[in-house]
């Protein structure tokens, strides 16, 4: 159902009220945005000097690349390993021997279950009496991503797996493939191929959670606003700044996973339904990634 | 058990501010989910865009930044509470609704975009019957359509809370407190872990089992609730 079905195309009457709710709400808007840009005058964030930092080369070489080069490392090191640990735990969780799956399913559970800050801290107060000494906060940060996304990747590839129709596997073992076999030639490549979009979005909810690091100490973007506080006392545009990089860096992913979404509907080479790019961003259970109705983009 | 001993009252402490920022956080942001949801769906073109803006730019931002920017820019550069020198609430109130504003306003997106999603479930034939009989938009949607999409989006709601129960662990970003300093239940793990380097593990267990207290209920009820509320089509 799409959002235009609430209301008739407009007629003479509603398109007036339109045109006056539209301005009522752009009065309120106003009315924000002002609060907004006096608040800051108070306060002094409009003073050049907060801004021009930012123009400056070394300000980008010393503080906002080497934070960008920080968030990114955790990212593609996270992501990584979180795929690999994604793949290991759906293949288990789906094997018929109840020895792997229910340890599988467990762990997979428990993870996606615990806040993944705890997890990081966790890991990070475990280094020493496991013996890594000095304690390292990537491993700690990257380790913690793996966990969590690892395991909700898990549970897309699983959900993935199941949407086929069951003829894919029945077929497999008809023409004698032995199990594994079918796990590996038939249904995990068109699962994956079908949950690809979901499984790029959860990448951008990883790469959110890379600013869990701040927390820990870890140096990457959000640090270096603190960095850019203490030099320069420009908290307000420096975490405006950082937002922005964010939401670039996530709006590039997005497009990706939505180009791929859109390729997949198109070329096929899966029997299963195509799962959405905008879905996996709110952490769901899985079945619901698998809505046949696109969602709407109004 | 010294642990308990030790820690007992801190830890019950600790989980109870935790369970306070969720509660509130899971009020606030469900509201607002809604007016999104409202707004993202209505036939006026600016309201359409103010949501999908305001959307847009928090799913996309890391909740860390948002409520880093809700102490330290809101509170002390922006001074919403008014200037620093006529502020009368305790830091730690400071600090915690500033924490259950950035969490609100972060989930508030994801309620918004699930409740989206759950509209889209509806049937054509409920909102065309309505304004059949001559229901007007906002009729059609508080009568006909949010009920039954409410209804079909119960199990992905709870989801959203559960995820913002894990996420109210991000309050240690800006450090929220007791009135007598004890931290929320991750701050309060840290510096248990900080404290007592042998039972780490069994720290990890307990803190573990008390999240998963606070959000198996929250999906158990759900499922229920979803069976028993199920939209019979």
């Amino acid at each position: 159902m799409s959002a235009s079905v609430l209301y008739d195309a407009p007629g003479p009457r509603a398109k007036a009220l339109n045109w006056i709710y539209s301005g009522v709400a752009l009065v309120v808007l106003g009315y924000i945005a002002w609060l907004i840009f006096s608040k800051f005058k108070e306060t002094g964030q409009w003073e050049g000097e907060k801004w021009t930092p930012f123009l400056d080369a070394d300000v980008w070489n010393n503080l906002l690349i080497p934070g960008l080069i920080g968030t990114l490392s955790a990212f593609v090191v996270g992501s990584l390993l979180a795929l690999v640990f994604g793949f290991i735990f759906a293949v288990g969780r789906l094997s018929d021997l109840k020895i792997i799956s229910i340890p599988c399913g467990v762990v997979v559970e428990f993870f996606r279950a615990i806040p993944m800050l705890l997890l990081m801290f966790f890991i990070y107060f475990m280094q020493p009496s496991l013996g890594f000494t000095p304690t390292s906060i990537f491993w700690a940060v990257v380790l913690g991503l793996m966990l969590y996304n690892g395991s909700v990747i898990a549970e897309i590839i699983r959900a993935g797996v199941h949407a086929l129709p069951k003829g894919q596997k029945e077929a497999g073992a008809t023409i004698g493939l032995t199990q594994g076999q079918v796990m590996r030639t038939i249904l995990l490549p068109q699962a994956v191929r079908s949950m690809l979009p979901a499984i790029i979005a959860q990448l951008v909810v990883l790469l959110k959670d890379t600013a869990l690091g701040y927390v820990l100490g870890y140096s990457e973007l959000l640090a270096q606003v603190k960095q850019l506080d203490v030099n320069f006392h420009n908290l307000i545009p420096a975490a405006i700044v950082v937002a922005v990089i964010y939401i670039i860096l996530n709006t590039i992913l997005g497009l990706v996973a939505t180009w791929i979404e859109a390729r997949t509907r198109r070329v096929g080479h899966t029997a299963g339904p195509v799962g959405h790019a905008d879905d996996a961003n709110i952490d769901v259970n899985a079945p619901h990634l698998l809505n046949e109705e696109p969602p709407t983009k109004i | 058990m010294d642990l308990f001993s030790e820690y007992g009252s801190a830890i019950l402490e600790a989980f109870g501010l935790t369970l306070r920022l969720a509660v509130f956080s899971g009020v606030f942001s469900l509201l607002l989910g809604v007016v999104l949801a409202v707004f993202r769906v209505s036939p006026v073109p600016v309201l359409r865009w103010v949501g999908a803006a305001v959307v847009y730019t928090f799913r996309n931002t890391p909740l860390t930044l948002v409520m880093f920017f809700a102490l330290f820019g809101l509170v002390y550069q922006l001074h919403i509470y008014g200037p620093p020198e006529e502020v009368t609430l305790s830091l730690s109130e400071q600090n915690f609704w500033m924490a259950v504003l950035a969490l609100s306003v972060y989930t508030s997106t994801f309620v918004c975009e699930v409740l989206r999603s759950g509209i889209n479930t509806v049937q054509l034939g409920q909102a065309e019957a309505a304004r059949a009989i001559g229901l007007t938009f906002s009729q059609n949607l508080r009568l006909i359509v949010l009920p039954q999409a409410l209804r079909s989006v119960l199990n992905p709601l709870a989801s959203v809370m559960i995820a913002m129960i894990k996420n109210t662990t991000v309050a240690v970003t800006i450090g929220v407190v007791t009135a007598t300093g004890v931290n929320e239940a991750s701050g309060q793990m840290r510096t248990m872990m900080e404290n007592e380097a042998n039972q780490i593990v069994l720290i990890f267990i307990i803190f573990s089992i008390g999240f998963m207290i606070m959000t198996l209920p929250v999906g158990f009820l759900a499922g229920w609730a979803s069976k028993k509320f199920a939209v019979i089509r």
